[in-house]
């Protein structure tokens, strides 16, 4: 046996043993919760342990006010609303995107935001609107994307932001969030941030933070050595702070020219999460200078369920899981979503619907 | 979303670069980060994000001997 195996089989060893007090960890991000299926990680965790899944999808968090100015947008005159694949069938108050577009409206998809420079500069005459959703992984994207606008002179793109920012959604969670002992930190956020940006929480809160990758085995020991550092907190007093499970891609710093890029185009600002409501600074807006190629991102202040059963809101909160809600499986399915949390690859039902996950 | 693929860079241009997954070459968008021929970069919605660091495997082992050292 090699060493990393046998270092694999001690871990799921103490997962399926443990038999202390209940611990929870959330994972923020929603490519950690497709993972975390995709690779069967919960089915190793004992009755003790918890893998609670957070609001880390930037498509589930989306409000839906965002959907229905960017179906009126796809639906003006001149106008084509470039987004994503996975924000098309989100549901808006009443529809979504893919619905708009088979009514007519304009709507584009795109596999990356440079693929706009090219539909733009082909169509001069057309103003083509993109859906810039993200956290801090897709923020220099956009800022890119508006350096080479910039310097293109570009004037038919506008971007409608909903950006989002990790740290004051992870504080609003240890003030307002039900039981979460620790955090597996979104590792392409941190790939750009640094992993440093969650030390200041670890040291508020006493909660463990553990920087995770996406490959099975490098994930596996981020829930390993996070659920311990819970259970060595508790036990020895030991204080928690934030581990790199990750350290091929993730510094301490992240990546600087990034960020700074980013800080260049955008600012912070209060950002209206779907279903938790408006956390302060916890959003990044078009600086005033840019402010030509905003589509009116300011105007996007609706939150209005589709079903009024969902309870998308609690989960993405940690406080239900998928099966706790009525429509899940029955009226909700990734064909027929009444929430977002179903519509994304990324978000907790659609996992928990397609991989018949239970926890 | 925030679905990132490391890639090696096989020819790098102006503005962008040639990276190659697997045999699916792709190009993207380069200039966050300095790269040169031969590196494995992350790449996000077009958009070369970071360098990887090499020897991947030996720091788990070494994470994992940390923490048992607790």
């Amino acid at each position: 046996m090699t060493d990393i195996s046998q270092k694999i089989t001690q871990m799921k060893t103490w997962l399926a043993a443990y038999d202390g007090p209940d611990i929870s960890i959330m994972e923020v991000c929603g490519s950690h919760t497709a993972a975390i299926s995709k690779y069967g990680i919960s089915g190793l965790l004992s009755e003790k342990l918890h893998l609670i899944s957070g609001p880390g999808c930037p498509v589930c968090v989306t409000p839906t006010g965002y959907i229905d100015r960017l179906i009126e947008l796809s639906m003006e005159k001149n106008t084509t609303v470039v987004t994503f694949g996975d924000l098309i069938r989100v549901p808006g108050r009443e529809k979504s995107l893919a619905e708009a577009k088979g009514e007519g409206a304009s709507v584009e998809m795109v596999y990356s935001p440079f693929d706009l420079m090219r539909l733009a500069k082909e169509r001069p005459h057309q103003r083509f609107v993109f859906a810039a959703v993200g956290f801090e992984t897709t923020a220099p994207v956009y800022a890119m994307l508006l350096k080479q606008l910039v310097e293109a002179d570009m004037t038919n793109v506008q971007l409608l932001t909903a950006l989002k920012t990790m740290p004051p959604v992870i504080r609003w969670l240890c003030e307002h969030g039900d039981g979460i002992d620790g955090f597996l930190a979104p590792g392409h956020v941190a790939a750009v941030t640094g992993s440093d940006l969650f030390r200041p929480l670890a040291e508020q809160y006493y909660v463990p933070f553990g920087v995770a990758g996406f490959g099975a085995e490098e994930l596996l020991l981020a829930v390993y050595g996070t659920f311990r550092a819970v259970e060595q907190y508790r036990e020895s007093g030991i204080r928690p702070e934030v581990k790199n499970y990750y350290p091929a891609v993730v510094s301490p710093q992240g990546n600087q020219k990034a960020r700074e890029l980013v800080d260049r185009y955008f600012e912070p600002c209060d950002a209206l999460w779907r279903g938790i409501g408006v956390i302060a600074d916890s959003g990044r807006r078009l600086r005033e200078p840019y402010a030509q190629f905003d589509a009116g991102s300011d105007l996007v202040m609706e939150d209005r369920k589709k079903n009024q059963a969902c309870r998308c809101d609690q989960i993405l909160m940690g406080k239900a899981l998928p099966g706790d809600c009525p429509l899940f499986g029955g009226v909700c399915t990734p064909m027929n979503p009444q929430g977002a949390c179903m519509v994304s690859e990324e978000g907790s039902c659609h996992q928990y619907l397609m991989y018949h996950r239970t926890r | 979303m925030c679905v990132a693929l490391p890639g090696k860079v096989i020819e790098v241009y102006e503005k962008d670069a040639l990276v190659d997954f697997s045999g699916n070459r792709v190009r993207a968008i380069a200039g966050l980060v300095p790269i040169a021929v031969g590196d494995y970069v992350l790449v996000h919605a077009g958009c070369i994000l970071q360098k990887l660091s090499v020897g991947e495997a030996q720091d788990m082992i070494k994470l994992f001997e940390e923490l048992e050292e607790v």
